[in-house]
């Protein structure tokens, strides 16, 4: 049995990495994960919010548990081709703890986002980030700070769509064929279009 | 009889992507071309499939209470399989779906016809539906992949006929590159929603 950790990263390194994922990377616009979720919730601004903390906050404890079940258990014991079978099971039995775990000791919390968080496990942000930790071989500060700053951009892009589509609902007259879902998936486009403008932000990574 | 007006169904009446609108993150993510959409929806209705049946042939095993838990792990399986054979026979491929390869573990659509039929109804006609809706599901990123590869590269079928495809004269000078960038697959996708409630309200006219 050897441990082979990844490098710690320095700060530098760990700071580019989080404006990476929040902007230029962003999960929703730009990689496409989490779509089902960002317009089945996005209705509402109040609403929108509370499912990015939600996800803010399982990302990051899903990226630090797959990040010690990775380098602890599956690498040690030569398991790497288990990855999605043990990842999608950490990740619902911790979305599972967690749901029980507010109940009981934060019910203030579990009313805000307790809704939220079924629908979470089959989130393919939360398998992304875990499964991207490992593939770029990100230190364990580096993995959570990663999944906080992914679901940062996930709660930035979400909010704002929300926002665009309480406008939308509300005031905008449009073609009857492009009435509901086609006319937010233009305005998604639209806020997709605006989010390749970071592509030209020069990151040292 | 009965196989054909299950297919019509899964592909055009109850398409999973155009319908139901569920899975929409793969059929956004990997329909920058058409040989990347053909490659997503084999893999994911091989998935579907055999999901199905070994879901069907296990459904009066399986508790109620941890059934879900229990149809992710099946999934999960065969995903790894489909993932650790394209990346051996096909690693082109396998690394231009990347991410999605594993990730077709959380689709809403394989879980769904799991937790909505597989798990109700017996093994053939689970594999029936499996191939139904999957082939529904590739129609759907077919679609998106020819039509992204045709605006944004001025192409048709890149690296299934020759290495460059058909070259569109023209078009393939001088590509809206737009479309195969994240936001063309959302204004494809928006305005082949808005063509389907043309044609629904059209045809619920006459």
């Amino acid at each position: 049995m050897s441990f082979v950790f990844p490098e710690a990263m320095g700060f530098g390194e760990i700071f580019s990495l989080a404006v990476a994922a929040i902007l230029v990377n962003n999960y929703i616009l730009v990689q496409f994960l989490g779509c089902c979720s960002f317009f089945g919730v996005s209705k509402k601004t109040e609403t929108a919010v509370g499912m990015g903390m939600a996800v803010i906050f399982v990302m990051a404890l899903a990226s630090a548990v797959s990040w010690a079940v990775w380098y602890f258990i599956l690498k040690p014991l030569e398991l790497e081709y288990m990855q999605t079978i043990a990842f999608i099971l950490v990740i619902a039995t911790l979305v599972q703890f967690v749901e029980m775990f507010m109940k009981k000791s934060m019910p203030a919390l579990y009313q805000a986002l307790g809704i939220f968080l079924p629908l979470i496990t089959t989130n393919c942000a939360v398998l992304g980030a875990a499964i991207t930790n490992i593939d770029n071989g990100y230190s364990f500060i580096g993995s959570v700070v990663y999944g906080v700053a992914a679901g940062i951009g996930y709660t930035l892009a979400i909010v704002i769509f929300a926002s665009i589509r309480e406008r939308l609902d509300a005031t905008a007259k449009c073609p009857k064929c492009f009435e509901g879902f086609p006319i937010q998936l233009i305005a998604a486009a639209l806020l997709a279009m605006s989010f390749m403008g970071f592509s030209g932000l020069h990151l040292p990574l | 009889m009965d196989f054909m007006k299950d297919l019509k169904n899964g592909v055009l009446l109850d398409n999973p992507v155009f319908m139901q609108t569920i899975g929409l993150c793969p059929t956004l993510a990997t329909t920058t071309s058409l040989s990347n959409a053909i490659g997503m929806g084999v893999a994911a209705t091989v998935i579907l499939i055999a999901s199905n049946i070994v879901i069907s042939a296990l459904r009066k095993f399986i508790p109620d209470k941890v059934r879900i838990a229990a149809f992710i792990t099946v999934i999960a399986a065969f995903v790894t399989i489909v993932d650790l054979s394209l990346q051996a026979f096909i690693p082109s491929l396998a690394a231009s779906l990347g991410l999605f390869l594993p990730l077709i573990v959380v689709n809403c659509i394989i879980l769904g016809r799991a937790e909505a039929y597989a798990s109700k109804n017996k093994v053939l006609p689970s594999a029936v539906d499996g191939v139904c809706m999957g082939l529904g599901f590739t129609f759907a990123l077919v679609l998106m992949g020819f039509l992204r590869e045709l605006l944004g590269a001025g192409t048709i079928a890149a690296g299934i006929i020759g290495a460059k495809g058909i070259q569109i004269p023209g078009l393939s000078a001088y590509p809206a590159t737009v479309m195969i960038l994240p936001a063309g697959g959302f204004l494809a996708m928006g305005f082949i929603f808005a063509a389907l409630q043309y044609i629904m309200s059209k045809r619920e006219g006459k």
